[in-house]
């Protein structure tokens, strides 16, 4: 398609230019779909006073990989936006909470599907939407509300990001990406959200026509950064998770 | 694990199991919810919904099924059944959002005898965990809690009105407990089955509001 190739050879060159202070998303619902190892790479390039948005800072289950939170813990980030700043057990105790109650970084609490939509939004050119989503809770308390056909929504706003960090199970040179089963999640609303696309790719990198355009899953117009990721140990792979009690 | 009396954490997911209607698109939440897609469901043929865009699931893997790129809204790793799909997150949503889904059901803190419900912040807590949890609980047809019936220290869960921070308010529709299975009515719960070994004195006790006993009271029922 005549691009100048989009293949970065590691993750350190790929996100070498990201400055502070920037805002990035990370694709990943559990397991699936987390950039681990874009990641780490950002946690030894260090940028700082970073805002980052993601469903959750994650940390509550074992094995931990690479996620929000460790970057949190590394002293980069100002602010974080997502739908959990705990954990949905009460007895599990995220690493980030402890950073949140002390003031040393900020939050702001979004509802899953407010989050995903505030992505969708920003990517599409709308500005703001209502939703019936948080309404009557605290959440809405002081915000604008209206009340449409005699039901009461919620006025959001859209989401811009700079960078989003997602991963996919298959690319071809032009970014055109596939994802296997749940690694979707947020990472196709997140690649239209931001203004560079960083993507980990489970498999080879195709030759651009490779994949059939009817199966594309994201365009390649949303993604300008491609990494294979390596095979274990140079590269981070999901991993079984542990169960737990009953 | 802590002593309960009453029906085991599957037992209550099988009994909200046995409401889903043929055709249903169910949404199942984190924890004891998941464990409806463990039960016999007999001839009737629905389809679960899970909010990272998963549709059409069925159990929990087996080691040689395992698929680690494939989970429920648990994290926990699931099995696909014949015509399921995936969707991204903004598209789950919007199935949500849009009224799509039949019922949802959650676990909860509290519950309300007005229908509110309580399971995304503890007292005195900074922040919190919402997840799905706000936009399924405005949005789906129907929401169903299951939830153990008292707290740790015996306290109530069933209550006359959330003393945390809710989630959604009058959505609540029908309630299973470890002590039976429970409605809203406003003023108090009805109280449709009640659990082997528990007695009613029992449970008007440990709910809030007034507590009216279902005509020709039955135990619970866990099959068709």
């Amino acid at each position: 398609m005549g691009q100048k190739s989009k293949q970065f050879g590691s993750f350190r060159e790929s996100v070498a230019d990201i400055p502070d202070g920037s805002t990035i998303g990370f694709g990943g619902f559990a397991m699936p779909g987390v950039p681990f190892n874009l990641i780490k790479a950002l946690m030894e390039q260090g940028a700082k006073r970073l805002t980052l948005v993601g469903n959750t800072t994650g940390g509550a289950q074992q094995p931990r990989m690479p996620d929000m939170g460790m970057l949190v813990e590394n002293g980069q980030v100002a602010k974080v936006i997502c739908a959990f700043t705990a954990a949905t057990r009460p007895t599990d105790v995220l690493p980030f909470t402890k950073y949140y109650e002390s003031g040393e970084v900020e939050a702001e609490l979004v509802p899953q599907g407010t989050l995903a939509e505030r992505m969708r939004s920003a990517g599409a050119g709308v500005p703001a939407f209502y939703t019936p989503t948080a309404v009557g809770t605290e959440l809405a308390e002081g915000r604008e509300t209206r009340v449409i056909n005699g039901r009461e929504y919620l006025l959001e706003y859209a989401l811009k990001l700079d960078y989003a960090f997602i991963r996919a199970r298959t690319a071809d040179s032009f970014g055109n990406l596939r994802f296997h089963r749940a690694q979707r999640n947020f990472c196709p609303v997140m690649a239209t959200a931001a203004t560079c696309t960083i993507v980990e790719v489970d498999e080879p990198i195709l030759p651009a026509g490779a994949i059939d355009p009817d199966d594309v899953h994201t365009s390649g117009i949303f993604v300008h950064r491609l990494i294979q990721v390596p095979a274990e140990p140079d590269g981070l792979w999901p991993t079984k998770r542990q169960e737990r009690r009953r | 694990m802590s002593e309960t009396k009453g029906l085991t954490r599957q037992q209550m997911a099988d009994r909200m199991a046995l409401e889903f209607q043929d055709g249903w698109i169910v949404n199942l939440g984190v924890g004891i919810p998941t464990m409806c897609s463990n039960t016999d469901t007999g001839d009737r043929d629905f389809t679960y919904h899970s909010e990272n865009g998963v549709i059409g699931y069925g159990g929990v893997a087996s080691p040689e099924e395992e698929d680690l790129l494939l989970v429920n809204a648990g994290g926990q790793n699931v099995t696909l059944k014949p015509g399921a799909s995936v969707v991204h997150h903004a598209d789950s949503f919007a199935i949500i959002r849009g009224g799509h889904i039949d019922v949802t059901v959650m676990g909860a803190y509290q519950v309300s005898m007005t229908g509110d419900f309580a399971n995304w912040k503890l007292k005195g807590q900074k922040g919190g965990g919402i997840g799905g949890a706000m936009d399924l609980a405005a949005c789906a047809k129907r929401v169903f809690i299951i939830l153990e019936h008292v707290t740790r220290a015996g306290g109530p869960r069933l209550v006359t009105a959330c003393d945390l921070p809710v989630t959604a308010r009058g959505v609540v529709k029908l309630v299973s407990t470890n002590y039976g299975l429970f409605e809203p009515t406003g003023d108090g719960f009805l109280l449709r089955e009640i659990a082997p070994g528990l007695t009613v004195d029992e449970i008007r006790a440990t709910t809030g509001g007034k507590l009216t006993v279902a005509d020709g009271l039955k135990t619970v029922q866990l099959s068709r």
